[in-house]
C-alpha cells in the first residue's frame, strides 16, 4: 500500500466525512444513521462551547481529581540505568483509569441532547465502571455490555458496577469478549433509537466517535506536555502509550503529533506471539477492513471473517484499533510495536516492586515496553508512559499466570 | 436498463398481488444443503431471493440469523462459495432475482471491482449492504449502479422525510422498509405505523416498497402485503433450518422440505393481500 503523503499537520483530522486518510467513516445501517448525525450536530455545538467546557473542567477537576499527576519513576530509572523515565498517572483518576476523561465528557453531551438512558461496552471493566459512576452520578439507568470471559476475568469491575446501580449484561457470543460486547451494544442502540445514548469507551466506531473520544482524552497529553515543559523546561524524547482500542495513547499523542522531534510509540498486545492468532496486534498483523463503523486495521481472515484475538489484558482484547491510530500508523508519525503476555506480565511486576505503584496490564504493556528501550538510552533523555489505570482489577488474573491462589 | 428484479416487479404488478421476498443464509448449515434451499424456493413461491452472505460480526442481526451465520461459516462458507452458490442456481434457474445481503467488510476485502464483476457473472441482480448508507456511497453502491446491479437501500422508522432523499437516490430495484427499529427477528411492529410508513415512502419514489424485519406467519405476510410491493421473510426461514437439525448439527429431517413447507404457506398469504384488502 501506498505511504499517505505527510500533512503540514497531523492534528486536522478527521475530514468532514469523518475520515482520516482511508479510515474511519461511518459504516452503520441506516437505523443508527440519523442518530449518529444528531450526536455530530450536537458535538459540534458543544466541542467549542465554553459554558460545556467551563463545566466539564469543574467536574473533571472536582470529581475527577484532575489534572493527573506526571510522576519522574526514579525507582523505576534506576533501575533501567538509561533515560528518565516518567509515569502520566491516570490511574489516580477516580474510578482508577483514563476512562473517566471521556465518560464525563459524553454524558455532558448525553444530558444536553436529552438522552434518558445509557449504555456503553465494556472489555477491562475500565470504561464499564466509569460509565456507571458518571450515570450515578447523573442520574441515569446505564446497561453494560461486558464478553461473558471478561465477566470472569474481571470480576471486580463486575461487582463495582454492579454497586453503582449498573446492570451487567454478559455477551456470550464469539469469544465473549469486547468485540462481542461492542456488537451487542450496537443491537440495543439500533433497538431503543429515541431515549438511548451510546457512550463508546474507545476512539473508535462511526465518526464522530474517534474524534469526540480523543478530544476528551487529549485532556492527557495537553497536561503531559505542559508538566514536562515546566519540570524539564524540555519537550520529551519519546512517549509510550498501550494501545487496545487506543483512547489513551491518542489521549496522549495527540497534543505531541506536530511537536516532530517526539518519538511516540504505541504499543499492541503480542498476547503469545504475533506467529499464530494469539494476540491483538492489528496494526503489526492485521489489514484494513470494516468493523464496528469504521474503516480501519483488523484481525481477520482472507474471507473478511474477523478473528478474535488474545491478550492477557482484556481492555487490549480487540481485534481492531481506532481509525486515527491506522492512519497514524500508514503515515510513519507514530510507531507500532507489540509486546508480549509475558514481558507485560514481568513489567507489571518490576513496577509493583520498584515503584511501589500496581499497574493496569494494559499500562504494562507499554512499560514493558520503556523496559526494552530505555537503557540504551542517554541518562538526560525523557520518555512519558502513559499510566493509563490501576492494576488491582487484574490481581486475580496476574495470580492465575503467577499459579497462586488468593 | 432493467434487471430481473425489475421485470419481477412489473410483472407482479400486472398481476395485482405483492412479491414474497425470501432471505436464507448461504451455507448454513453447509454448501450442499443450503443450495437445495435455495432450489426449493421458486418452487415453493418465492418471488425473489435474498442469500445471505455470513459474517462474524452481524451487528443488525438478531440470535437466529446470527447463529445460521457462525453456522454457515463453521461448514466452510465464504464469499467464493456464495457466489458460486448463485452461479449454480442460475444455471437452472434464469428468471427468479438473487439478492446478496449481508454486510460489508468481506466484500471490501474480496475488492469491489472483482466483486462486482463475480457477481455479475453468477447472475446476481441486486445487493444489499446493510452497513453501507448513502453517506458511503462511494465505496459500493455508485460502482454497483455502474455495473447493471441493482442496490437496494434500507428505510427506517428513523429516516424522516427531510432524510428520505437522500435514502433514495441511488437505491433500485426496490426499497426495503425495515418495520421496526431493532434487529431481524424481533416481534413484527404496529401494522397500521408500517403501512402508514410505506404510503410515505410511495410518496418520494416510484420504486416498489417490500417490508421486511418481523413477519414470521403467513397472517402477517398477507397483513403486510395488503399495501406493500412485497413481504421479505428471514428470520422464520433460518429458525425452519435450525429447527431440524440436532444438537450436534446433524440434519433430524430434510432442511429444503421444512423450508419450502414454511415458503408455501407464506406464498398463500401475500397471494390473498390483495384479495383480503379488496374485500
Amino acid at each position: 500500500m501506498d505511504q499517505p503523503a505527510t500533512p503540514n499537520s497531523f492534528r486536522t483530522g478527521p475530514d468532514e466525512q469523518g475520515m482520516f486518510g482511508i479510515f474511519g467513516g461511518r459504516f452503520v445501517a441506516e437505523t443508527l444513521m440519523p442518530l449518529i448525525l444528531d450526536l455530530e450536530r450536537h458535538w459540534n455545538e458543544v466541542k467549542n462551547d465554553p459554558d460545556f467546557r467551563a463545566e466539564l473542567t469543574d467536574l473533571s477537576t472536582h470529581y475527577a481529581g484532575r489534572p493527573s499527576k506526571l510522576y519522574f519513576a526514579e525507582g523505576l530509572t534506576k533501575h533501567l540505568g538509561g533515560a528518565k523515565v516518567y509515569f502520566k498517572r491516570e490511574d489516580l483518576n477516580h474510578t482508577g483509569s483514563h476512562k473517566i476523561n471521556n465518560c464525563l465528557g459524553q454524558i455532558l453531551l448525553a444530558k444536553r441532547m436529552g438522552k434518558k438512558r445509557i449504555i456503553a461496552e465494556t472489555g477491562a471493566g475500565q470504561h464499564g465502571v466509569a460509565s456507571a459512576t458518571v450515570a450515578a452520578r447523573f442520574g441515569y439507568p446505564c446497561v453494560v455490555y461486558m464478553g461473558a470471559t471478561d465477566v470472569a476475568r474481571q470480576s471486580p469491575n463486575v461487582f463495582r458496577m454492579k454497586l453503582l446501580g449498573a446492570e451487567v449484561r454478559p455477551v456470550t457470543a464469539g469469544h465473549g469478549t469486547l468485540k462481542d460486547a461492542m456488537n451487542e451494544a450496537l443491537r440495543d442502540w439500533v433497538t431503543n433509537v429515541d431515549d438511548t445514548y451510546y457512550l463508546i469507551g474507545t476512539a473508535a466506531g462511526p465518526h464522530p466517535y474517534p474524534e469526540l473520544v480523543r478530544d476528551f482524552q487529549s485532556v492527557i497529553g495537553t497536561e503531559a506536555r505542559a508538566q514536562i515543559l515546566e519540570r524539564e523546561g524540555r519537550l520529551p524524547d519519546t512517549i509510550i502509550a498501550a494501545v487496545g482500542g487506543g483512547s489513551n495513547a491518542i489521549g496522549l499523542f495527540h497534543p505531541f503529533l506536530d511537536d516532530k522531534d517526539v518519538r511516540i510509540i504505541g504499543i499492541e498486545a503480542g498476547g503469545r506471539g504475533l506467529d499464530g492468532i494469539e494476540h491483538c496486534a492489528s496494526m503489526n498483523a492485521g489489514s484494513p477492513g470494516v468493523l464496528h463503523g469504521n474503516r480501519t486495521y483488523l484481525l481477520q481472515n482472507a474471507d473478511g471473517q474477523i478473528m478474535d484475538g488474545h491478550s492477557i489484558s482484556a481492555g487490549l482484547d480487540y481485534p481492531g484499533v481506532g481509525p486515527e491510530h491506522s492512519w497514524l500508523r500508514d503515515t510513519g508519525r507514530v510507531e507500532y510495536v507489540p509486546i508480549l503476555d509475558d514481558e507485560a506480565l514481568e513489567a507489571f511486576k518490576l513496577t509493583t516492586r520498584v515503584e511501589g505503584i500496581i499497574p493496569a496490564l494494559e499500562s504494562a504493556h507499554a512499560i514493558a515496553h520503556a523496559v526494552q528501550i530505555v537503557p540504551a538510552m542517554d541518562k538526560d533523555q525523557i520518555v512519558i508512559v502513559n499510566l493509563s489505570g490501576r492494576g488491582d482489577k487484574d490481581v486475580h488474573t496476574v495470580a492465575s499466570m503467577l499459579g497462586m491462589e488468593i | 436498463m432493467t434487471t430481473r428484479i425489475d421485470r419481477r416487479m412489473a410483472k407482479l404488478k400486472t398481476e395485482g398481488r405483492p412479491a414474497l421476498v425470501t432471505y436464507f443464509m448461504g451455507g448454513d448449515p453447509d454448501y450442499d444443503t443450503s443450495l437445495s434451499i435455495m432450489k426449493a424456493l421458486p418452487g415453493a413461491g418465492s418471488d425473489i431471493i435474498e442469500l445471505g452472505m455470513p459474517f462474524s460480526d452481524p451487528m443488525a442481526d438478531g440470535p437466529a440469523i446470527q447463529a445460521a451465520g457462525l453456522r454457515a461459516l463453521k461448514g466452510g462458507q465464504t464469499l467464493v462459495k456464495t457466489l458460486k452458490m448463485a452461479s449454480e442456481f442460475r444455471a437452472g434457474d434464469n428468471e427468479t432475482p438473487i439478492v446478496l445481503m449481508g454486510y460489508y467488510n468481506p466484500i471490501y476485502i474480496y475488492g469491489v471491482d472483482r466483486f462486482l464483476k463475480d457477481a455479475l457473472a453468477s447472475g446476481i441482480d441486486g445487493l444489499i449492504v446493510v452497513d453501507l448508507p448513502p453517506e458511503m456511497d462511494e465505496e459500493l453502491c455508485i460502482p454497483a449502479l455502474k455495473a447493471g446491479i441493482n442496490f437496494i437501500r434500507l428505510a427506517t422508522p428513523t429516516t424522516d422525510d427531510k432524510r428520505l432523499p437522500k435514502v433514495l437516490q441511488n437505491t433500485s430495484g426496490f426499497v426495503y422498509y425495515v418495520s421496526m427499529t431493532g434487529i431481524t427477528g424481533s416481534a413484527l411492529a404496529d401494522t397500521g405505523k408500517v403501512a402508514a410508513a410505506v404510503t410515505r415512502i410511495k410518496g418520494h419514489t416510484d420504486l416498489p416498497v417490500c417490508v421486511g424485519f418481523g413477519v414470521k406467519t403467513a397472517e402477517q405476510a398477507r397483513v403486510i402485503g395488503a399495501n406493500a410491493d412485497g413481504v421479505v421473510v428471514g428470520t422464520a426461514i433460518v429458525n425452519a433450518v435450525a429447527n431440524v437439525l440436532g444438537p450436534k448439527g446433524e440434519k433430524t429431517a430434510d432442511p429444503a422440505e421444512a423450508v419450502a413447507t414454511l415458503v408455501s404457506g407464506l406464498a398463500q398469504g401475500v397471494r390473498s393481500a390483495r384479495l383480503a384488502a379488496a374485500e
